[in-house]
């Protein structure tokens, strides 16, 4: 079996940069960056993930098919995020009559 | 080799039936093959009891006001009739009963890769089954099979849970299904069998699997979703507490769409075999078909809004939905290109197989050309929510995957049993089958087109000529469907024994005993042959 | 014949199984099991994402509202506790590839302690939630302070939130709870000998599974926990 053996040290210092970057996303919950909080937040959280599959899930040894299959479901998720949240950004497009209420319900004679 | 004259009870070698006895050796067997056939008779059980239910509707709607049950019962039977049919029937039969029996064989490996998983597939499956029948028993549920929100999880009260607990369970025993065939093909094939030797049945199926694997869960996170809110009625899918009854919807579909593919694919697969056997030809294109069946299961991921016209989903997302529905619609029309260019010059014969094979193509295109009717926004609009939908959607399930399924019971029969059936009545089943469903389901385009909504339990009466000639086409192909049923469990003991390859087909299946022994081959085989290497060999007689 | 081969195949690779033709095979396929099997959890996980980015997004002000009421400091913590069971999930899996048994069934003890105390640390949110009166449909009657900051937003939109904070977050205690009894599976088949360096897949694939239920909660937590800031 061609299975690199990790050393010790390299999953302690991607443990301690994923504490790092723990830290990070805390520290920078408490500074007003507006809609960069959301983005900043999304990216760090991305980059401990990557560590995660890299190192931890041992990805950066695996072969190309196990990547392949690892792609396909990140780019599938894209798929149902994206194109489910194309039909609400997009409904507000189509001008909605004056007559129609979004508020209160209909009210019958 | 003809053994006419081989009696019945003589000794037969060891194979995967007679190796082992007992309750025991078939609930608790890992054999890939027994466990098909375990999936077998599932199948054909559930079949038959979503098959009753539809019996049921046809001869209610033989009467304009409804001549057999209240229209809340009708409810009931439409809903269970499309959960049946479709979880516990359609997205099974070909993966789990031809696809568990014949990837090992047809790949040159004693098994799957995951023997144990492919048990607990089917038991998952049985015990899914089983909370769905209870949810038959304790009061039906009456939502439609897609269970749409806010009636589903508000306002209804019947057995939504129970059914939905059901259909939850059964999608892992498709998720394992599916993942088992992915690691199978990819890990199992026999030295020398490379990607583009392998018969096109496996490109099929390694299709169906991305498909069972990628959507199956978003099913699951839908239903589960749909019983908290049955539950706890927080508002998710409530317009009044802020939610929205299209996200459900949104996450259904996801699955629910490429699921169609799910069903048909395999009988592509199954009907890429069949001809290239009975026109004694190789399957003209054999690449592009192999990657057709992987952009079906792709594209088919991208088309789901097209079930949500006019459900309020913004038009602009319609409008992506529709141009991608027109898109898929290439794959399988490439496909049927492939198979008449392969029937061109081949040398043809019309054994039970074959027939169930062309009607296929035949049935399978009007389904889908008139689905090009429902992809175009507008016309959508007028036929949505009538029996052209109806029409449309049984032309492909049950003209298309259920002809394909039966094509494939009769072309690998003999390898299953070591059996061969009647010609005869194999033929005029096929016949009986193809004139009972054309009468039960052209007519319903028609009703359709004319405005006949689907789900009412009543219609106006200038529609009763129609309603009737489907009704009395659903008869016929009820007739249809028990001869295969009688002839088959006949030909287990009185059949005459089939050899090892009986149709003289190419592939690594018919190079083992029929039935094959329990590790399917004595030695692994080595392959050194291009797929469906028929060329040499025009004029051969079979048997 | 096959069966003498197979038995002979047995006793010198102990833990092949009779489809694979050796360990090699059998570990790839294994491996690739695993894989298939954590993108369809991705794709599980994501339908309910998927779900959560579009209320957030309609109703950001009753989202951050909620967020606010977690406790961040507790949410940071069992953060780095699951962190740490990955290192010592990690660790166990190095420990059977070198084939030192004490290691392997130390770390894996390790990892179980460690998920065990962010469940109990998820357990005793859970009990603030009832307390402060907040959970959906079960309790739910904010009053005093809880409902000021909750009102702004709507309550029943806030409502929504709480909602998906216990469906996502008890989703993923649910894979915890399954991924320790597969832990406590591994110590045992350990301690007999089970694993050597040539045959240790099993670990290798709970590995697999742990670390991603724990890349989960990496996304859990700013998603949950830290929407609209704490300025």
């Amino acid at each position: 079996m061609s299975h690199q053996i990790v050393p010790v040290k390299t999953y302690i210092v991607v443990f301690a940069s994923l504490i790092g970057l723990t830290l990070l996303t805390t520290g920078v919950a408490f500074i007003d960056l507006g809609a960069f909080n959301t983005v900043a937040a999304l990216v760090i959280a991305f980059c401990k993930m990557l560590l995660v599959i890299f190192f931890f899930m041992h990805l950066r040894h695996s072969g190309g098919l196990v990547r392949v299959v690892l792609l396909a479901g990140f780019f599938w998720l894209a798929l149902l995020i994206s194109l489910t949240m194309s039909d609400y950004r997009t409904r507000s497009w189509t001008p909605t009559p004056d007559a129609w209420s979004t508020t209160a319900p209909p009210t019958h004679p | 080799m003809s053994t006419a004259t081989l009696e019945p009870r003589v000794q037969a070698p060891r194979n995967y039936l007679n190796a082992d006895y007992g309750w025991k050796s078939w609930l608790f067997t890992l054999d890939h093959k027994r466990i098909a056939l375990l999936y077998m008779v599932s199948i054909t059980f559930f079949f038959m009891i979503g098959g009753f239910f539809a019996v049921l509707m046809r001869i209610h709607l033989i009467e304009p006001q409804g001549a057999l049950v209240q229209p809340e019962t009708y409810n009931k039977l439409f809903t269970l009739h499309g959960v049946i049919m479709i979880f516990f029937f359609l997205v099974p039969s070909i993966p789990t009963v031809l696809g568990n029996f014949l990837i090992p064989l047809m790949i040159g490996a004693r098994d799957l890769a995951f023997p144990k998983l492919n048990l607990l597939s089917w038991y998952i499956y049985v015990i899914g089954g089983l909370f769905t029948l209870y949810s038959a028993i304790a009061g039906g549920v009456d939502t439609g099979w897609t269970f749409y929100t806010p009636y589903s999880s508000t306002y209804s009260n019947t057995q939504v849970t129970a059914v939905v607990v059901g259909v939850f369970i059964n999608g892992f025993s498709s998720i394992l299904t599916g993942l088992n065939f992915i690691v199978t093909i990819h890990k199992m094939r026999a030295p020398g069998l490379t990607w583009f030797r392998m018969p096109l049945f496996l490109w099929a199926l390694y299709a169906t699997s991305i498909i069972m694997t990628l959507g199956t869960p978003v099913l699951a996170i839908s239903l589960f979703l749909l019983a908290l809110e049955h539950l706890f009625h927080v508002g998710i899918f409530s317009p009044a507490l802020g939610g929205d009854p299209l996200l459900f919807q949104h996450l259904f579909w996801f699955y629910s769409h490429p699921t169609v593919y799910i069903m048909i694919l395999p009988a592509m697969g199954v009907v890429s075999e069949i001809i290239a056997c009975f026109a004694r030809k190789r399957i003209f294109g054999y690449k592009i078909v192999g990657f057709s069946s992987v952009a079906i299961a792709v594209l088919g991921f991208l088309v789901w809004g097209h079930h949500m016209f006019v459900t309020g989903q913004s038009v602009y997302a319609g409008l992506i939905f529709s141009f991608l529905s027109f898109l898929v619609a290439i794959p399988s029309a490439i496909k049927v290109f492939n198979w008449t260019s392969t029937l061109y010059k081949g040398s043809i014969s019309y054994e039970a197989p074959m027939l169930y094979a062309l009607g296929f193509i035949g049935l399978f295109t009007m389904g889908g050309l008139t689905g090009m009717f429902l992809a175009s926004l507008a016309t959508d609009v007028h036929l949505n929510g009538t029996y052209f939908i109806v029409a449309h959607f049984h032309y492909i399930m049950v003209g298309g995957a259920v002809m394909g399924y039966l094509g494939g019971i009769h072309f690998w029969w003999p390898k299953i049993s070591g059996r061969k059936y009647p010609q005869g009545w194999a033929a005029l089943a096929a016949a009986i089958i193809f004139i009972g469903f054309n009468l039960t389901f052209f007519p319903q385009f028609i009703l359709g087109y004319l405005g006949m909504p689907r789900r009412y339990a009543f219609y106006p009466a200038e529609f009763q000529v129609l309603n009737v000639m489907s009704s009395a086409g659903a008869s016929i192909l009820g007739v249809g469907y028990l001869i295969p049923l009688i002839y088959f469990i006949w030909s287990m003991r009185y059949g005459p024994v089939a050899g090892a390859n009986p149709w003289g087909a190419k592939g690594l299946e018919w190079q083992t005993s029929s039935p094959p022994p329990p590790e399917n081959f004595t030695q692994i085989p080595v392959v050194t042959e291009e797929a469906y290497a028929y060329a040499a060999e025009e004029k051969t007689s079979r048997g | 014949m096959a069966d003498a081969h197979s038995a002979q195949v047995q006793t010198k690779y102990a833990g092949l199984a009779h489809q694979f033709e050796d360990l090699a095979q059998q570990h790839d396929a294994d491996t690739l099991g695993i894989w298939v099997f954590l993108v369809t959890e991705i794709m599980f996980f994501g339908g309910v994402f998927a779900a959560y980015a579009i209320f957030r997004w309609l109703y950001f002000a009753a989202f951050a509202g909620g967020s606010h009421l977690l406790d961040i400091r507790l949410g940071a913590i069992n953060t780095v506790v699951l962190l740490g069971s990955s290192l010592t999930m990690a660790l166990s899996v190095r420990s059977a590839q070198i084939g030192n048994r004490r290691a392997l069934v130390f770390f894996l003890l390790l990892t179980m302690i460690l998920g065990g105390a962010f469940l109990g640390v998820k357990a005793y949110e859970y009990h603030q939630k009832f307390v402060e009166h907040i959970v959906p449909s079960l309790d739910w009657a904010p009053e005093g302070d809880v409902l000021a900051r909750l009102a702004p937003g709507g309550l029943d939109h806030a409502q929504l939130y709480f909602f998906f904070y216990f469906a996502m977050t008890g989703l993923h205690a649910l894979h915890m709870i399954i991924g320790i009894g597969l832990l406590l599976w591994l110590v045992l088949r350990a301690r007999k000998g089970s694993f050597t360096p040539d045959y240790f897949a099993p670990v290798e694939v709970v590995g697999l599974y742990w670390h991603f239920v724990d890349i989960v909660w990496i996304f859990l937590f700013p998603l949950l926990y830290l929407i609209g800031g704490r300025y």
